[in-house]
């Protein structure tokens, strides 16, 4: 007589199972490789590019891409009116997008998330103040805000990450304070409490951990946005000035020859599109694998 | 409901408050001496300096001068452009009609597709329709705009060459402004031909505009209805043998929309921002443009107040949804 051993698997970790529940989303996934490929690509800009995004060849101007009739197979897609190669300014211009977003995401998430816990850490008029601020910053569009800062602070790339991080700050600091109202009633807070822990260790230690889920995504989110206004200040001439290979300003440089050079117009634009896709399609799917509502 | 309405009422008036600090002191921000940015690179003498200063109020304390910044504000007085001289209101209105024009065919276009479009996948959920109505949303959500519009321009207007570039109405058509809404003009106008090139002027920009808030409106009927759809009164509706067609249109849409009001509303914020990236590529001469040009012109005042205007605009029109809101669904105006 044999005796049968079941045994029980092992319970996942919650890391491995967010990654269960997140790559059953084949949107995120995707989205996932795609953001993860921009990164090594914009990382190691100087080695994959053919070219430096700042050389001039002189005798290939608005040289279409490689596939079509004069086309080159030095440069893929095509020149500029001033024979930059278009596919190198793209992958420098992934750099600068990412880095922009990046700063401008941290930069905001860092202060959201200070603001929000004293909001909702202290409640009455500091909550109050705090809150109003940030619904009169919400009152505006953003990209509205974002150039009523650019205008003000001068056009350049630095000025465009620090508006756009001023613009996206409201969204964190609700998050946050409504998280941190949510948990401060919670019985492991009120023991913290009753211990003697400290009110930044409560709020930095105890509260803050439970708070990450929803700031995780809408920091992705974030990103995505970031590269769009970026890429409108850009496009406005208010972001990145001209020689710079930034996407949005590479199409305002692009826009008098729509009738003559399509691809000009064309593969920026799409990177755009793409980088923007990728990061909402991950940010959807971070929220679902990391809601603990919707896995049930 | 009037306790309801003037609670929503008492949050607005700080927030407005809030708007004018802040344009207020938008244009304190700017690095140097405002009367010496007025005199460009010709300069002033220190006497006219100091006449100028004691005349526009610089040389008054810093409440003084907002005191009377919002006294001015609040009598429709927004300073005059440096550029052209002309009262910063009074440009303003004139420009605004186009935006106007062109932001009520982007809602229209956007709820005539996006609302059908959302309903319909939710009713086939899980269908090739419904994950191409979420693939689509999703991409129009993240489409970056001015790009956007080039592209349609490329392919529309200069492939196939069905829709002219740019521009409110053909060059050949002399329209009087009567409303300054070309369409309307256009038609007053009695030429042959103006309405029609008048049209055809709007469609691609329109459809530019629209994009985004397609793209929300879209998503959240989706979600909403398939909520709905799955009520107990649904299913009593469709157990009493209603026609389906009579279930999804009368009784689950009705409540469905609720929500989906709300979220049009609020995409006259993305409407009037966007219009700024779509007025630049379509060179359509409305409010957006205008804001561009005045802060390549470093035309302080209009970008002050321009600013103010827009703002304006959107608090009042949330204000409106939240209210419009409450007397649709009775559950928000009683809580708290």
């Amino acid at each position: 007589m044999t005796i049968a051993t079941l045994q029980a698997p092992a319970p996942r970790t919650p890391l491995q199972e967010f990654w269960y529940y997140f790559k059953g989303n084949k949107g995120a996934v995707s989205g996932l490789v795609f953001i993860i490929v921009i990164c090594l690509m914009a990382l190691f800009a100087d080695v994959v590019a053919p070219h430096s995004p700042s050389d001039q060849a002189r005798d290939a101007l608005l040289l279409p891409p490689a596939w079509m009739e004069g086309g080159n197979w030095a440069y893929v897609l095509g020149t500029d009116d001033v024979g930059r190669d278009i596919l190198s300014r793209i992958i420098h211009g992934a750099r600068l997008s990412l880095s922009v977003g990046l700063v401008a995401v941290t930069a905001s998430l860092f202060m959201g998330i200070l603001l929000g816990l004293v909001a909702g850490y202290c409640k009455g008029v500091v909550d109050t103040i705090i809150m109003r601020i940030v619904d009169i910053m919400l009152a505006m569009p953003s990209l509205l805000l974002a150039i009523a800062i650019v205008a003000v602070l001068g056009p350049s790339i630095v000025n465009a990450a620090l508006a756009i991080s001023i613009v996206s700050l409201p969204h964190y600091v609700r998050l946050t304070r409504a998280a941190t109202m949510a948990e401060m009633s919670r019985d492991y807070v009120t023991s913290s409490r009753v211990i003697g822990a400290s009110p930044l260790r409560l709020m930095f230690i105890c509260i803050l951990p439970n708070c990450v889920a929803p700031l995780i995504v809408q920091a992705t989110l974030g990103f995505s946005s970031a590269i769009l206004d970026m890429a409108a200040l850009g496009f406005l001439g208010l972001g990145a000035q001209p020689p710079t290979p930034e996407w949005g300003s590479m199409l305002a440089d692009a826009l008098q020859f729509v009738q003559r050079a399509w691809w000009v117009v064309t593969f920026p634009g799409l990177m755009i599109l793409l980088t923007v896709l990728a990061f909402n399609l991950m940010g959807d799917g971070l929220r679902d694998a990391l809601d603990p509502k919707l896995k049930q | 409901m009037f306790q309801f309405i003037f609670r929503r009422l008492s949050l607005v008036i700080p927030t407005f408050i809030g708007i004018t600090l802040l344009t207020f002191t938008l244009i304190r921000l700017i690095p140097g001496d405002p009367i010496e940015v007025m005199a460009g690179e010709r300069g002033v003498s220190a006497e006219r300096h100091a006449e100028l200063s004691a005349q526009l109020g610089f040389d008054q304390p810093l409440y003084v001068q907002y005191f009377h910044y919002v006294t001015g504000v609040l009598q429709g007085d927004l300073g005059n452009s440096l550029v052209t001289k002309e009262p910063v209101l009074s440009e303003f209105l004139t420009l605004f009609p186009a935006t106007i024009e062109l932001a009520f065919c982007a809602a229209i276009f956007a709820i005539f597709v996006g609302l059908p479009a959302g309903m319909i996948a939710a009713v086939k959920r899980g269908t090739l329709f419904d994950h191409s109505v979420m693939t689509f949303s999703l991409t129009g959500y993240s489409m970056p705009i001015f790009w956007w519009a080039l592209l349609l321009m490329l392919i529309f207007s200069v492939t196939l060459g069905w829709t002219p570039v740019s521009g409110r109405i053909d060059v050949v058509y002399w329209i009087d402004d009567v409303t300054g809404f070309m369409l309307v003009d256009s038609i007053l106008s009695g030429e042959d031909g103006a309405f029609s090139s008048a049209v055809a002027h709007l469609i691609l920009p329109s459809i530019v505009l629209g994009t985004i808030p397609m793209a929300v409106i879209a998503r959240m009927t989706r979600s909403s209805m398939l909520e709905v759809l799955s009520e107990d009164y649904i299913r009593t509706a469709r157990a009493k043998g209603i026609a389906p067609w009579r279930v999804i249109i009368i009784h689950a849409l009705r409540n469905a929309l609720i929500p989906v009001i709300t979220v049009i509303g609020l995409q006259v914020g993305i409407l009037l921002s966007g219009a700024i990236l779509t007025e630049t590529v379509f060179a359509w001469p409305g409010i957006g443009k205008w804001l561009i040009e005045s802060i390549s012109r470093r035309d302080y005042p209009v970008v002050q107040g321009g600013i103010l205007i827009v703002a304006t605009i959107i608090i009042v029109v949330n204000l409106m949804v939240d209210i419009t809101y409450g007397i649709v669904n009775p559950r928000i105006r009683h809580s708290r």
